[in-house]
């Protein structure tokens, strides 16, 4: 059987904890893993703070699903993106977000981090070229 | 009569702390927890209002919210009082009235 390939674009705009938008959203990309699509995720605005390192919830009695984040490779995840405007009006830089490492089981082929800081441009296209955005 | 204002959004993604900063009397006490707590750290976009308002009001973070983010006390800004659940408790009994800008 053929199968239709269709590229997924989860875009992320919520903070994480306040809500329970960034916790669905991680749920519904794991879930999509098994359905062999091309998956990108997005972090704009509030977003981004989905990916700040070193996030310790054991203070306020709510599940840490960070490290979740780094496990994205390896459910067929390729590429994340992250704002870079959103970034900088938060006092943020890329040291401050996890690393994602990622790995093609079959041609062994690795990355060290797939998670790349870009340019409003580049979210514009982003979405402009995907066949299916799912926001949250 | 003395009130805590409390506020837990994003100063980003709402106008929740502006509205709050606006309208606190000179004096008062302001509590920022949950999403309000990014309001607190140096280098962004809201950094300017929040130094302000340090000011004319007294300004505290819910520690356990910062962490759960993943901000050290480091990050914070210079003159923000950084409590617990215990000084969240004692700030609403010391003051007569909360004020919850949700």
């Amino acid at each position: 059987m053929t199968e239709i390939v269709k590229k997924f674009l989860y875009l992320n705009r919520k903070a994480p904890y306040g809500t329970i938008y960034a916790w669905e959203s991680l749920e519904v990309v794991l879930i999509g893993a098994a359905f062999d699509q091309e998956v990108r995720l997005l972090f704009v605005d509030d977003g981004v703070y989905q990916l700040t390192k070193g996030q310790d919830t054991s203070g306020i009695g709510m599940k840490n699903f960070s490290p979740t984040y780094r496990t994205l490779g390896d459910y067929e995840v390729k590429s994340i993106y992250v704002h870079r405007e959103s970034l900088e009006s938060r006092g943020l830089t890329q040291d401050d977000l996890v690393q994602i490492a990622w790995e093609d089981w079959e041609s062994g082929e690795e990355k060290e981090n797939i998670v790349e800081v870009v340019d409003a441009a580049d979210v514009t296209e982003l979405m402009e070229g995907s066949d299916v955005i799912f926001s949250f | 009569m003395s009130i805590l204002h409390t506020v837990n959004k994003s100063p980003f993604e709402r106008n929740a702390l502006e509205s709050c900063l606006r309208f606190a009397a000179k004096g008062a006490s302001v509590l920022l927890f949950e999403d309000g707590v990014y309001a607190v750290v140096k280098g962004t976009s809201a950094e300017g209002q929040v130094k302000a308002a340090l000011e004319d009001l007294d300004v505290y973070v819910l520690g356990p919210d910062l962490k759960a983010r993943g901000f050290s006390e480091g990050r914070v800004i210079e003159g923000i009082k950084i409590v617990d659940y215990a000084g969240f408790v004692d700030l609403a009994a010391e003051n007569d009235k909360v004020q919850a800008w949700l």
